[in-house]
């Protein structure tokens, strides 16, 4: 389980490094695959190891270790506008997990539903608030430009659902 | 290897990391109400040439931060649309000064000085259970990881465009996935057999990970 939260947690920071995928659908944009591992994190550890996972990349990232998208990292990321994303990615895995383990739909939906709800909307709720914080523009102007990037979220939610209950069952079953 | 820190001898390096994280600490919470963007110029111009001090090296550490242009950008274009030019420029230069801040501090303190230090705060949650030495462990995992995660990605992507000419798509990433996940299914069993067992804690006094 160790190594499995490891890898994980070195997934998340992995995909932070890698140059950003281009979507046929939305040309031009780069799309950043970190939340992506996030999410993840939470189908294929469950609850507590997701949370695990991201609290180790968090962790690493704040002794240093410039591992978040755009090569980013060390103490100077709890004093950025994007903090509350970046902390957010532990609960967001924890839901994730939680979800995952609970709904009772097909294999393919629960994991998307359970990406979804932790990985977009619980880190939204985390961001958000603390967008408008550390910029002091208000929730509501914060909501409006974090906006932008939930076409990107939707179709990586899709993207961990179709990783999960496809490439990765096998793995999660045997899973100690 | 990976990693935030930045060798040399300054008086920075010198201090030691505790100190240097009080002392960050305290002066984020200064920070908080100074609004004049005339003052937090000047001191943004202080912490510019700290970094210059460190020769190219610390000028190229400045530019690790513009991934968040287009975000103080956004927060800039959304207070001069709410409040006045003076906000705005106000609290861009304060996240900025903020940040540069902090990450002196991350890069003038060696990634293990950091760990112990967090170690010394961890230390009373040893006894509900945390154990700091598979800590150390999983951290040093994640750090090795990292760039053979990359790698693997990397060489994919290699073979892919040797095949297609086209740029790298989604059919890579189901085939990196599962590699990766092979990869940490050995390193497990390796370390199993070097004595750290998948769910119990290491016996003491062995293994060095």
């Amino acid at each position: 389980m160790l190594v499995r939260t490891a890898l994980m947690a070195a997934l998340i920071g992995a995909l932070g490094l890698v140059p950003p995928i281009f979507l046929p659908v939305l040309p031009g944009v780069p799309i950043s695959t970190q939340n992506l591992a996030v999410m993840l994190a939470g189908l294929m550890l469950g609850a507590r190891g997701g949370a695990a996972a991201s609290a180790l990349f968090v962790l690493v990232v704040l002794l240093g270790a410039p591992l978040l998208t755009g090569g980013r990292g060390g103490l100077g990321v709890l004093a950025g506008p994007t903090v509350g994303f970046f902390l957010g990615f532990v609960p967001g895995a924890y839901v994730t997990g939680l979800l995952a383990e609970r709904l009772r739909f097909s294999a393919f939906l629960s994991a998307l539903v359970a990406a979804f709800v932790g990985g977009v909307l619980v880190v939204y709720l985390c961001g958000i608030p603390a967008l408008a914080l550390v910029a002091g523009i208000g929730l509501e102007r914060a909501a409006l430009g974090t906006a932008v990037f939930l076409p990107g979220d939707v179709l990586k939610s899709i993207a961990a659902a179709v990783l999960a209950s496809t490439v990765m069952a096998r793995w999660r079953a045997g899973s100690r | 290897m990976i990693g935030g820190y930045l060798a040399g001898h300054s008086l920075l390096h010198r201090l030691p990391a505790g100190v240097k994280l009080i002392g960050l600490a305290a002066l984020s919470v200064l920070l908080v109400p100074v609004g004049d963007p005339f003052v937090l110029v000047l001191a943004l111009a202080v912490v510019v040439i700290v970094y210059a001090s460190f020769g190219r090296q610390g000028v190229a550490r400045l530019f690790q931060w513009r991934p968040l242009l287009p975000v103080l950008l956004m927060i800039g274009a959304l207070q001069l649309w709410a409040a006045s030019f003076e906000v705005a420029a106000a609290s861009i230069l304060r996240i900025l000064l903020m940040v540069l801040l902090a990450d002196l501090v991350t890069l003038s303190t060696r990634l293990q000085d950091m760990m112990d230090a967090l170690m010394v705060v961890l230390r009373p949650f040893e006894r509900l259970g945390l154990d700091a030495r598979r800590l150390s462990l999983a951290v040093a995992l994640v750090l090795r990881f990292v760039p053979v995660l990359v790698a693997g990605w990397h060489g994919r992507a290699e073979a892919w465009r040797a095949r297609s000419g086209r740029r790298p798509g989604l059919a890579l990433v189901g085939a990196f996935f599962a590699g990766v996940l092979k990869n940490a299914d050995q390193v497990a069993e390796a370390l199993e057999a070097r004595g750290f067992a998948a769910d119990q804690t290491p016996p003491a006094g062995e293994g060095r990970g």
